[in-house]
């Protein structure tokens, strides 16, 4: 069901509030707002009434914590009535701390323990090509989120089996302890995939990123300054 | 032939026809398997294994997931609860190696404890057959639905096989009490039941428990006494058994694989029958505890 009122990115602070309260201005520090918007807003090819299409392209929110900026862009673009959003958290809200793919319209999966979203979008990948579907599907998860093994399985996989309309985006903010000696994008190319390390604000690097041609499953590893969410 | 074999023989065979139908492993029972664009082995990924299969399940197919018992519902569980229960997709999940199927490789190859583990989550249909001719129907029926089944294939199997139902099968009947035995404990409980004047039940589906089928059973006994005889951890099935019979004044006893300590032994399959008294002296001797002896109901 599309809801009709669609904003654009500037009113995505106003729809942050809603969740988050007037005082507070949360949403510039969102790591992940600008990925977010970029994709919904011009890479992917979703719309609010085409949420059970087979042939949508798929986005996984892999790093389900935290995920005012999602429901905030979910809602600029007509998935969310805005009035929702106030309820957020409370007993019987569609809106948790972490998205639930039943309760809310357009969201593929229910996330929130870390490691399980590049996998599943493995699987998807994989299921949509062998249907012979051309849809894509692009997975968020967060540098620190890499610390699960589960997504070391993933890489892997999805590089030999060469799925090339799989896109992982890495949203980088260096919140893991340990880190990731010689950068994220190391990991996901000895596996075969094919990489771009970009500003993770720039609106206009993320979408060429995003949108490249590329043989083999595709990383993009969107830095942000380390300590924003 | 095994019950393995009939499983990947009939998901082949509907492969041919149901282009939903998917199969993922993680290297066992890759050489059983015919090549196949729709087989795919993803390696010693366990949590790729489950997650993949979850994948596929919300492109729009049917996955298969498949391998040993332990690396299938152990090692990759929060992959079990999440991806296909919090996803709520269906998938078939099906295991082999049973409890101890292959004891001589110890511990890390034993799964006493799976049907315990999907009794923690909501949803899951779990089937356990006895034979390998019950492994077709509960196979093909488990890919014509779309819902969350566990399917758990053993080496040990009973003489023959009985038609595969929903609920318990009546397979003797007395007046003493009652024995449930699933899957392939049914030869085993038979024969330790021989001389008892009681009814025995067959299971092959034991999630959901056939509630109504045990208290009609009960009701038609004398006396309201319960055995339960399962091929994993004991007890596991006691608390839908207690609950069936909440409202009747009920005695109930379980027999499964011992729970208080770990049996660090290698040996036979039989061997750990003997050693869990899941083997007919020690299922007997139960019985005869619970239901007295033989002469006593004559």
């Amino acid at each position: 069901m599309a809801v009709k009122s669609e904003s654009g990115f500037a009113g995505l602070p106003a729809l942050f509030r809603r969740m988050s309260g007037d005082e507070k201005h949360e949403w510039a520090a969102e790591s992940t707002l600008d990925v977010l918007w970029v994709l919904y807003d011009r890479v992917l090819d979703v719309s609010p009434d085409r949420v059970d299409d087979p042939d949508r392209d798929r986005f996984l929110l892999s790093k389900g914590h935290g995920p005012m900026a999602y429901y905030a862009v979910l809602a600029a673009k007509g998935y969310l009535e805005p009035s929702t959003l106030d309820t957020w958290t409370t007993w019987d809200s569609p809106l948790g701390q972490h998205p639930d793919r039943v309760l809310v319209n357009g969201v593929e999966i229910s996330s929130g323990s870390l490691g399980h979203g590049l996998p599943i979008a493995v699987g998807t990948a994989l299921g949509l090509r062998l249907q012979s579907r051309a849809a894509r599907t692009f997975v968020l998860v967060g540098d620190a989120e890499l610390d699960e093994g589960s997504n070391h399985e993933a890489i892997a996989l999805a590089g030999r089996l060469g799925l090339d309309r799989l896109v992982a985006v890495v949203v980088d903010n260096e919140s893991g302890t340990h880190g990731w000696p010689g950068g994220v994008a190391k990991r996901f190319e000895v596996e075969g995939w094919q990489t771009s390390t970009v500003d993770g604000r720039d609106h206009g690097a993320l979408h060429p990123a995003l949108t490249q041609d590329h043989v083999g499953p595709l990383a993009v590893v969107a830095k942000i300054r380390k300590g924003e969410r | 032939m095994s019950m393995r074999q009939v499983f990947v023989d009939t998901v082949e065979d509907v492969m041919r026809h149901d282009p939903r139908v998917a199969v993922v492993l993680a290297e066992i029972s890759r050489d059983a398997f015919t090549p196949h664009d729709r087989v795919i082995n993803v390696g010693i990924r366990e949590q790729a294994l489950v997650g993949v299969g979850s994948g596929l399940a919300l492109s729009g197919l049917r996955p298969v997931v498949h391998t040993y018992a332990p690396f299938l519902v152990e090692r990759p569980f929060e992959q079990i609860k999440l991806d296909f229960g919090h996803q709520d997709v269906g998938g078939v999940l099906v295991s082999i190696g049973g409890s101890y199927d292959d004891p001589a490789w110890g511990r890390t190859h034993q799964a006493p404890g799976d049907v315990a583990l999907f009794d923690t989550l909501p949803g899951w249909t779990v089937r356990v057959p006895g034979h390998p001719a019950e492994v077709g129907p509960i196979v093909r029926d488990a890919l014509a639905r779309d819902d969350r089944i566990y399917i758990r294939l053993s080496l040990r199997e009973n003489a023959s096989p009985h038609p595969v139902v929903e609920g318990f099968t009546e397979v003797r009947r007395g007046r003493q009490g009652v024995v449930v035995a699933v899957g392939p404990m049914l030869d085993t409980v038979l024969q330790a039941t021989r001389d008892v004047d009681v009814t025995v039940l067959y299971a092959t589906t034991v999630r959901p428990f056939d509630a109504a089928g045990l208290q009609a059973a009960v009701g038609r006994a004398a006396q309201a006494d319960v055995l339960l005889v399962e091929p994993y951890l004991e007890g596991t099935s006691a608390h839908l058994a207690a609950e069936a019979l909440a409202d009747v004044p009920h005695r109930l006893r379980s027999l499964g694989v011992r729970r208080d300590a770990e049996l660090r032994a290698y040996g036979t399959a039989e061997d750990h029958d003997s050693a869990h008294d899941l083997d007919v002296l020690g299922i007997a001797a139960a019985v005869r505890r619970m239901f007295g002896h033989p002469a006593a109901a004559a």
